[in-house]
């Protein structure tokens, strides 16, 4: 194999051109969260979840609300959405339970088969909780067949067809969101209610919570209520250091959720 | 060359041959890069329209006033305005067509879910309206003394 010194410098220069090109290419597509309005300029559509911590009250509606919306059987220990309670005592102790997902709500100071005396309490709240739809979803990235993917508008979704059922995707998730449903044998989780907000509905959650502590909205509309409350207010996301760049943020979170 | 060398690769040949016709056949049409990432948007488009299919069950207050309108406006005006109807009726899909009666849910757990009350401080749940459920009345269905639709009201 023969190279003339014209053919090399001409190879060269052009696989410099092309390298230089590929960082500019990838800057598009992933940003910082507190950029995220930036990011989606010129995108019409990007999906958003805020959920206001300070109003759930831990009635377990949207856990009912989901599980029969979305046809996951409702007594299968499995939900794409959950609350969970966080009792903190005077003596630093966290206590966390989620009986059923938080699916009939909380009905007894009982938590983990302890009663806290109410003088011990130091904060207890609900932290309601679903997947994240990550910018950078990792449930995405180690799928081997291509069965999962994030749609146009920012949404993770499973191709029930084409999933093998690995669990690769599960074992990924660093929120735990992900679940093999019990009739399909597929990877199944929250799709945002993807049927109902594309149709102009309310995500079943959203529509079922009393309280307003779950919304949604668009980060592509500057002018959305979610959109200015995610873009003006101190919201924190889930695991910010894994880098996953969710889509859910919350309001009134404490460091002891994880 | 000898052909004890070239038969190993035909057949070589033949198997790549092979699985690639296989391929062409099995992988849908649909099937690509859709979006701007390899990582994230490799899918089959297909998928997505499932999804989009999905059948909704939940309806919404404003569908269930449209016929149950006396109903809508007593709540409307209680402090349970806030709450859907489709929480404690059951959702609304089929109705009334094919389900004539929804499946109501008068359970007095369905009430303790708000109305346990809970001390917990720096939260909301604290400050509602809430009852001792294992000395106040047990096993008493809450609707035989309080309407649902009109909270305020003892009976």
């Amino acid at each position: 194999m023969s190279c003339s010194r014209r053919d090399f410098l001409k190879q060269s220069v052009a696989g410099a051109v092309a390298a230089a090109a590929v960082p500019t290419v990838c800057t598009v597509i992933f940003l910082e969260p507190g950029e995220a309005e930036a990011a989606v300029e010129g995108k019409k559509l990007r999906w958003t979840f805020l959920v206001d911590t300070e109003k759930c009250v831990g009635c377990g509606l949207c856990v009912q609300a989901c599980k029969t919306e979305n046809e996951i059987p409702y007594d299968a220990p499995v939900s794409r959405t959950w609350v969970e309670r966080y009792v903190v005592t005077k003596d630093g102790e966290t206590h966390i339970d989620s009986p059923i997902q938080g699916r009939d709500g909380y009905t007894s100071p009982e938590i983990r088969g302890e009663v806290i005396d109410p003088e011990d309490i130091e904060k207890a709240f609900f932290v309601p909780k679903l997947c994240n739809q990550c910018d950078n979803p990792p449930c995405v990235q180690v799928c081997p067949v291509g069965a999962t993917f994030q749609t146009e508008d920012g949404v993770v979704l499973v191709d029930r067809d084409w999933c093998i059922g690995c669990g690769y995707c599960v074992m990924a998730c660093p929120y735990g969101v992900r679940f093999f449903h019990p009739v399909t044998k597929t990877a199944e989780k929250c799709t945002f209610c993807y049927h109902r907000i594309t149709e102009g509905k309310q995500a079943a959650c959203v529509q079922a919570c009393p309280f307003e502590a779950r919304r949604m909205g668009n980060l592509g509309d500057p002018d959305d209520p979610v959109t200015k409350i995610i873009m003006t207010e101190r919201v924190q996301v889930l695991k910010d250091e894994y880098g996953t760049k969710p889509s859910v943020f919350y309001l009134g979170l404490d460091e002891r959720v994880r | 060359m000898k052909n004890h060398v070239l038969r190993p690769l035909w057949l070589a040949l033949g198997l790549i041959a092979a699985v690639l016709i296989a391929r062409h056949f099995m992988v849908p049409d649909d099937f690509g890069v859709h979006g701007d990432s390899f990582t994230y948007n490799f899918y089959r488009l297909g998928a997505v329209k499932y999804w989009e299919d999905f059948p909704a069950k939940y309806q919404g207050r404003e569908r269930c006033g449209k016929c149950h309108d006396e109903n809508a406006e007593t709540i409307a005006a209680s402090k349970h305005s806030i709450i859907q109807c489709e929480n404690c009726h059951g959702p609304g899909v089929g109705h009334p067509k094919t389900v004539k009666q929804l499946p109501v849910n008068g359970s007095r757990e369905l009430c303790l879910r708000c109305h346990e009350y809970l001390a917990y401080p720096s939260s909301l749940r604290s400050q509602l309206p809430g009852i001792d459920g294992n000395t106040h009345k047990p096993n008493k269905e809450c609707r035989k003394c309080h309407d649902p639709h009109q909270p305020d009201l003892e009976g």
